[in-house]
């Protein structure tokens, strides 16, 4: 497992599109490098062999019929959305 | 019974006087109304009222269904149509959710009225509701104390008598802790029991939704109406419901109760240890047989719970991104700009930490290291249990190794706020089901704070640990006791 010195908090703050201000890049440093620094001790155990449980109660392959039903008109859907024109979501020009 | 009487009582109480015609579903939502005029600027547990549609909802309730006519609150992560749904984030200042959850057309189907949303720390995150974003929910017995959380304003509006009951959410031990805060039932169902469609997910393999009331038969009939499987949530188990208030009245012979032994170390506060061990002789003394038992992995929950649950929360916040809901940053100068301004301004610093967390440990050269390692521990600590499940019926523990903090006490080290979770949270890796209920007071300042009995059960047992929870409470007084803020009223 690595060494807390490896968290780069600007780094991942990009990664998870999320600005932060310098003060909060330095105080989640600090923090996140103690959260780390516990968590640690996951390496105490021996996990070889065991499996991965990706929650508590196994259930697998869920499937439903896949049938059309009635659901959110576009009005509906658009009726939260900061800027909207036509029909659309609008957002900031992303191609040239 | 006059009209200032009734924001003291439980739901089961209710409902004879309703059935009976004493009192109308509207004249229960005027006193309760009136009543968080009073209260409610003092707590602080409600962000919306909508007493509008509560009023039309109760002119046509049907007093004779399993909740009719009983208002209920509403944590504010959980859809209601047209209402506010803020998750007590700025990020979503303004949202209305356009559906229903299922869990409130449940509601609804058994008669009871949605009529308000609760604080929560923003999105579920926190266990002390100071990581609200919109405002600050105190403790009903002790004003300067935090609620727990993160259902702390649901907790905490059932413990003044501005709720008759609640719905929250627990993650990590988010309904358990905040009802040990404050003296009163809170039950976390088996992962799959309750339907989180129209929940806002924070993390979705360990949430659940379920019950904070003033009794523990109030929590059986409000799972009696909201337990069940649901084609829309793919997690939602296809399995038979019992009639939780009906499975209620057995006694304890024959009950074997496990102690392991992992939950009764340092750290817990002495008035707390001394609680436990007083309900656990109480238990016995009541037919319930105690049996030791070892849950050899309970100190690596934490870690494993604060890796799993920030990596899943890293995910399924990446939706508020400013397009489709909720805030969105002025003037960007290009998209990324966009998203991360948003973000920045949207969220408060709880989430930020958690958000930062959780994409690290998913990030490329750390997955193998965190993410599977914690998710190959989680599988340790359900085999944990079990194993101890083959020797004990439900095991016992305190809910949180201390009683209500100061506001501030925590919140400079993350890590000392994480492990306040530390009997609650195996739960929700596991999948089981677990109560709190009061079995006691500790003595603080010359204040009296409530400390919080859990019993955990196995998957779908939740018929067994309400069953045990109700033969303590009613063999017992705790229960009787109210915070002083709404004692004074129930005495005026």
């Amino acid at each position: 497992m690595a060494r807390d010195s490896d968290l780069d908090v600007a780094y991942v703050a990009r990664l998870a599109r999320l600005n932060l201000t310098k003060a909060e890049t330095e105080l989640f440093q600090k923090q996140l490098g103690d959260v780390l620094k516990y968590v640690e001790k996951l390496r105490e155990l021996n996990v070889s062999g065991v499996e991965a449980a990706a929650h508590g109660v196994p259930i697998f392959n869920v499937f439903r019929e896949d049938a059309p039903r009635d659901w959110f008109t576009a009005e509906e859907a658009l009726s939260n959305a900061p800027r909207q024109t036509d029909g659309l979501f609008i957002v900031p020009k992303v191609v040239e | 019974m006059t009209a200032k009487d009734l924001p003291a009582l439980g739901i089961a109480e209710l409902q004879s006087l309703l059935r009976q015609r004493e009192v109308s579903p509207r004249e229960l939502l005027e006193a309760l109304r009136d009543r968080i005029e009073i209260v409610d600027r003092e707590v602080g547990a409600y962000l919306s009222l909508d007493f509008e549609a509560a009023d039309k909802e109760a002119e046509k309730a049907n007093v004779d269904l399993p909740l009719g006519g009983v208002p209920i609150a509403i944590k504010d992560i959980i859809s209601v149509a047209g209402q506010p749904c803020t998750c007590a984030s700025k990020i979503l200042r303004g949202y209305r959710a356009p559906y229903n959850a299922t869990v409130i057309g449940k509601l609804r189907a058994a008669g009871a009225i949605p009529f308000g949303k609760t604080n929560l720390d923003e999105f579920a995150m926190g266990s002390s509701t100071e990581n609200s974003g919109i405002k600050l929910t105190r403790n009903p017995w002790e004003l300067s104390c935090v609620p727990g959380g993160s259902s702390g304003g649901s907790a905490a509006a059932v413990a003044s008598d501005t709720a008759f009951g609640a719905l929250g959410t627990d993650t990590g031990g988010s309904i358990r802790q905040p009802a040990a805060l404050t003296g009163i039932v809170g039950l976390k169902p088996t992962y799959g029991r309750v339907s989180r469609f129209g929940l806002v997910a924070f993390a979705s393999s360990l949430d659940q939704i379920g019950p904070l009331t003033k009794t523990v038969r109030d929590a059986a009939l409000i799972m009696n109406a909201i337990a069940g499987h649901d084609p829309q949530d793919s997690t939602s188990l296809d399995e038979p419901v019992p009639d939780y208030a009906v499975a209620l009245d057995h006694d304890l012979r024959g009950v074997k109760l496990g102690l392991p032994k992992e939950y009764m170390v340092e750290g817990i506060d002495p008035q707390v240890k001394t609680a436990i061990d007083a309900a656990v002789k109480h238990l016995n003394s009541l037919g319930a047989e105690i049996v030791d038992v070892s849950l050899p992995h309970t100190e690596y929950a934490t870690a494993v719970y604060y890796i799993l649950a920030t990596a899943e929360a890293s995910a399924n916040l990446a939706r508020f991104d400013g397009v489709r809901y909720g805030y969105r940053t002025e003037n960007p100068k290009d998209l990324l700009d966009h998203y991360g301004r948003t973000r920045e301004e949207g969220f408060g610093p709880e989430v930020k930490r958690r958000i930062i967390l959780g994409t690290y440990v998913l990030s490329s050269g750390y997955y193998d290291a965190y993410y599977l390692r914690a998710q190959k521990v989680r599988e340790l600590i359900r085999q944990d249990f079990s194993k101890v499940f083959e020797k004990a019926d439900a095991l016992i523990s305190p809910t949180s190794p201390v009683p209500a903090f100061k506001f501030g006490e925590r919140t400079a080290d993350p890590l000392q706020m994480y492990l306040t979770d530390i009997f609650t949270c195996s739960a929700n890796l596991a999948g089981i089901c677990g109560i709190s209920v009061q079995c006691g007071f500790a003595e603080i300042d010359e204040k009296r704070l409530p400390i919080g009995l859990q019993l955990l059960g196995k998957p779908l047992d939740e018929a067994r640990i309400l069953q045990i929870a109700h033969a303590f409470e009613q063999s017992t007084e705790w229960h009787k006791a109210c915070a002083p803020i709404a004692a004074t009223l129930r005495n005026a």
